[in-house]
């Protein structure tokens, strides 16, 4: 940083008594003495423009070091720190801006979500450490947050407990819409292409959404606001699987003018193994896209945006089961019923998924406090579900569905010293197609939506140690469906007569309906921070969020092949209406910090799916589970500290509890995480080529709390039928995992430079099966996994 | 201004592209669907159908099970199964498709060994039973029971006792399994 090389400011310093509180005036001019009205300083936390003659005053400022920013457009921003002590006076000189700067800084935007919650971020060196890995595994690494998998590549993020329509994620301010009703159905997203991830533990996002009952997950890209080029490429290579990616992009920079960004990423890999067999079909391949071009002007800025995601990933051979005796061989044998030998070759069955997201945004800036921002996104989501079928039907898709989402939106933002306002208005048309010609009925049916929403946020600093945000939200949702129920489900749900309104026609054994449902949503958040001496923080925060049944849980209507059951959806369903409470204590001292977050959710109207019986087809007896609504509470504690044991050594320790009860039906909640705790030791020497060292402990304790959904079916043994209990409940045991990581930065010649790291997952290869793994009945997780990664930066 | 244009034209492109799927809904044709399985067991002149017909599928109805007379003793019955899908109209032959990917298809009879024993009487391209057709040599008690046959796909052929008539070790994935009661006098 060379930047007070540009800077010219002199300081005229008129100590008057020495107070706690400090007060900074002073006026912003240019070289030539011209008074520069509305440029903007920034001050510790607070931000203020200079009126008409240059002046500007920032009242009630804490002492001590503080940050100074001061910026112009046209002008070269001044950034220093300078030690606060009662009343103030600096005056700035700003120099106008050299069109050539050799200087690259990577700027990640730092616009806190929510004051009033700690949000856990994950840096972009953590990012492309998972450079090979998805989304979901990525996130594991902020407490509190784990993962539902299906097998070893689809990975969906669990958030204090909850997961799927729950926790929304969005992508450069896009709400991803990719069929995230499915649990075997990973965030089509390409991690390479994030720059920064935010998760925000509850549902006080509201400006992207009043329905994330678990959190929100926010991926923000790489932005470049200087003027430089840059490439980054990164090759990994593992053992696991015999595979590996290649993710390489370029971004060019600018504070104004032309700037763009573009990424590319191949992934292919093989069968995962075990360290005794192999898990026959598991291989998976990636090929993605993203890139952008932003304008940036003097008031305005203007970009457009396009990701292409597009995956092919093979389902576990040995998952796909006929009926509840396949099930029952499957968990009573231990071992999958298909092994092969390893091989590249993905048969199904599989998914193919297609995911396009296309952007264009503009940005405004009214004056140096306030901003207008408008956006439109399309998204197309193609997906493709191959199953083991009969001859020719083998290659035709067993679900094909069709995803187009429209969205549109304006924000407002506007900053004043002491209180932040944010508001906005948005709009979505989203459209699912679900294609006929599978010859199989759709788990989703086709379907259009229309969504309205408005949204507003307040925050207030009442001082430097106390703040306060609340904001509140409204949704409209329309849902048009188009639907063909058999006429005998239709009357074993009882649908007659609440929604005979909703058929339309009739074919054969079938009522071809149209249902239609409209909501009403309030969504709502209150919360504080409140700063104490010794660096002792403290949050609360109280959420309120609605969330509409989503479409599987409405109209699933089918065999689910990949959990061989039937599952049945309800037009009976209602919100559900989450209130969660949240207090984070954080307490930093000079080499340790502390972060303590219990919390508590209480969701009206959860909905969840519950066996209820069984169903005789042509193919054996299935279970039926149906999708129900019960009282939940869900009760947590995060807990993370962070020790600095000397310049070289370091301790993190992470533990998450959750605990989850079915209120109404007085038993636990199905799929809740056990009880985690990680542990890692890190060693860092800056001198031996940046050299950082890494052991972690993952101890995973075994899920206690689990309702018995067990059942009872006939199998045929020794020619005769008996009765057997097929146990899809009692949870695995616990396990204990250690992994290592280490790497080193070699610089080559000018500006690039070259970071190798070698990495073990599973060192001591050890067998164990994970609760939160749909495929926990049919096989065993991944064994020892090696990877060897070579970053060039250039 | 020119950003302007841009932006223009890329809205245009993105909204004309999203045209509605407001077409004529087609209800889906399951055509792989097996609705009715039929084992006929022909002994002479004496030939004894039984039927199991589930017509919704996957549908909350249970399948109709229908045995149109009793089995006689110590009798060697020559078995044949077909399936049908009756759910489309001409009702699809599934038994056909079976046969041509016989290597991927075999049945297994089950029943207790009062009621008798079966064997293959048919082969695949690799000289590996199917079981769409059979015998069955009946028991010489009169006793009441029941026969299980089972049609698994892509099953381990060549794993052991699976040649033989056992289930145990096939694998696979079951495409229908209907148990019919059985009456020997």
């Amino acid at each position: 940083m060379h930047k007070k090389s540009y800077l010219f400011f002199c300081i005229s310093l008129f100590c008057t008594i020495s107070f706690a509180q400090s007060t900074v005036r002073g006026k912003i001019t240019s070289q030539a003495g011209t008074p520069l009205v509305g440029s903007h300083i920034h001050i510790g936390k607070k931000t203020v423009s200079a009126d008409a003659e240059g002046n500007y005053l920032l009242k009630k400022l804490p002492s001590g070091n503080q940050k100074i920013h001061v910026s112009y457009i046209g002008f070269q921003s001044v950034d220093t720190l300078v030690n606060l002590s009662g009343d103030i006076v600096f005056d700035f000189v700003l120099k106008e801006k050299a069109d050539k700067l050799q200087e690259v800084v990577v700027r990640q935007k730092n616009n806190t979500l929510n004051k009033s919650l700690l949000e856990q971020k994950i840096k972009t060196e953590t990012i492309e450490r998972f450079s090979n890995q998805t989304l979901g595994e990525v996130l594991r690494e902020v407490n509190g947050v784990s993962s539902l998998k299906t097998g070893s590549t689809v990975v969906k993020p669990i958030i204090n407990g909850l997961f799927g329509s729950r926790v929304p994620i969005i992508n450069n301010n896009v709400r991803l819409e990719d069929q995230q009703w499915g649990t075997e159905h990973a965030p089509n997203f390409d991690l390479n292409a994030a720059g920064k991830i935010t998760v925000i533990k509850g549902a006080s996002g509201l400006q992207y959404g009043g329905d994330a009952v678990g959190g929100l997950v926010v991926i923000e890209p790489l932005t470049v606001k200087k003027d430089t080029l840059f490439g980054k490429t990164i090759l990994n290579m593992v053992s696991n699987g015999r595979g590996g990616s290649i993710s390489s992009s370029l971004h060019k920079g600018n504070d104004k003018g032309w700037s763009w960004n573009a990424l590319g990423t191949f992934k292919y890999m093989g069968d995962r193994e075990t360290p005794t067999y192999v898990l026959s079909n598991t291989g998976n391949r990636e090929a993605n896209f993203s890139g952008d071009v932003k304008f940036t002007a003097k008031k305005y800025d203007i970009g457009a945006y396009y990701s292409y995601y597009n995956t092919t990933i093979g389902i576990l051979s040995a998952s796909h089961i006929g009926n509840v005796n396949d099930l029952y061989n499957s968990i009573t044998n231990k071992r999958p019923s298909v092994v092969n030998d390893f091989t590249y070759a993905m048969r199904n069955p599989k998914q193919e998924v297609q995911h396009h997201l296309a952007k264009v945004n503009f940005n405004y800036f009214l004056d140096e406090t306030a901003s207008i921002a408008a956006q439109y996104s399309f998204q197309f989501n193609k997906r493709l579900e191959f199953d083991v079928r009969r001859g020719d039907f083998n290659s035709r898709a067993a679900l094909d569905l069709e995803l187009a989402t429209h969205a549109m939106q304006v924000d407002y933002k506007k900053t004043l010293h002491d209180w932040t306002f944010k508001s906005g208005v948005s709009s979505s048309f989203q459209s699912n197609f679900a294609n006929p010609a599978t010859g199989i009925k759709p788990l989703i049916p086709t379907f259009d939506r229309f969504e309205l929403a408005t949204y507003g946020i307040f925050n207030y600093d009442f001082s430097d140690h106390f703040s306060v945000d609340a904001g509140v939200r409204y949704d409209f949702s329309q849902t048009n469906a188009t639907k063909f129920y058999l006429k005998s489900r239709w009357e074993e749900r009882g649908y007659d007569p609440e929604f005979s309104n909703f058929i339309v026609g009739e074919q054969g054994n079938q009522w071809l309906t149209k249902p239609s449902f409209n909501f009403d949503n309030v969504s709502a958040s209150l919360g504080f921070h409140r700063e104490f001496e010794n660096d002792l923080h403290w949050y609360g925060n109280a959420s309120l969020a609605a969330r509409n049944p989503n479409p599987s849980e409405f109209f699933s209507d089918g065999l689910h092949h990949s959990t061989g059951v039937i599952e049945l959806g309800d037009l009976a369903l209602d919100q559900e209406q989450a209130v969660k409470l949240s207090t984070t204590f954080q307490k930093k001292w000079s080499h340790f910090s502390v972060e303590f977050n219990p919390y508590l959710n209480s969701i009206r109207n959860f909905m969840f799916l519950r066996p209820v019986g069984f169903e005789t087809t042509i193919r054996g007896a299935f279970p039926v589970y149906d999708y129900q609504q019960t009282q939940a509470r869900l009760v947590g504690v995060d807990l993370q500290t962070q020790w600095k044991i000397n310049e070289e050594w370091q301790h993190g320790l992470m533990v998450s509890y959750v605990n989850g009860r079915d209120v109404s039906n007085r038993t636990a909640l199905i799929d809740m995480p056990p009880l985690g705790l990680s542990n890692k030791i890190q060693f860092t020497k800056a001198a031996w080529h940046d050299l950082k060292l890494e052991l972690k402990s993952e101890l995973m304790l075994r899920q206690k709390q689990f309702p018995n959904y067990n059942f009872t079916t006939n199998i045929i043994e020794n020619n005769e039928l008996v009765p057997v209990v097929v146990d899809i409940s009692t949870p695995p045991a616990g396990y204990h995992l250690l992994h290592f990581y280490s790497e080193m930065t070699f610089k080559t010649f000018g500006k690039t430079s070259t970071t190798l790291a070698f990495s073990v997952q599973n060192i001591a290869n050890n067998s164990y099966r994970d609760y939160l793994n749909r495929q926990r009945l049919f096989a065993d997780e991944m064994g020892r996994n090696i990877q060897l990664q070579i970053k060039f930066n250039y | 201004m020119k950003n302007f244009k841009i932006l223009a034209f890329a809205l245009i492109t993105l909204v004309s592209f999203s045209s509605c799927n407001n077409d004529d809904p087609i209800a889906v044709n399951e055509e792989e669907l097996i609705t009715t399985v039929t084992t006929t067991l022909t002994s002479g002149n004496q030939t004894i159908t039984l039927t199991s017909k589930d017509l919704d599928g996957d549908g909350p109805n249970m399948p109709v099970i229908t045995v149109s007379g009793e089995l006689a003793l110590n009798t060697t019955y020559t078995g044949a199964v077909s399936f049908l899908n009756e759910s489309v109209t001409p009702a699809d032959n599934i038994t056909a498709e079976i046969l041509e990917e016989g290597v991927e298809h075999q049945l297994f009879f089950q029943a207790p060994a009062a009621v008798g024993a079966f064997t293959y009487a048919d082969a695949d391209a690799n000289g590996k039973p199917i079981g769409l057709k059979f015998t069955l040599k009946t028991g010489a008690t009169a006793t009441t029971g029941s026969i299980t046959v089972t049609l698994r796909h892509e099953p381990v052929k060549t794993a052991d006792g699976v040649a033989t008539g056992s289930i145990t070790n096939a694998g696979g994935a079951t495409d229908a399994l209907i148990t019919y009661p059985v009456t020997l006098r």
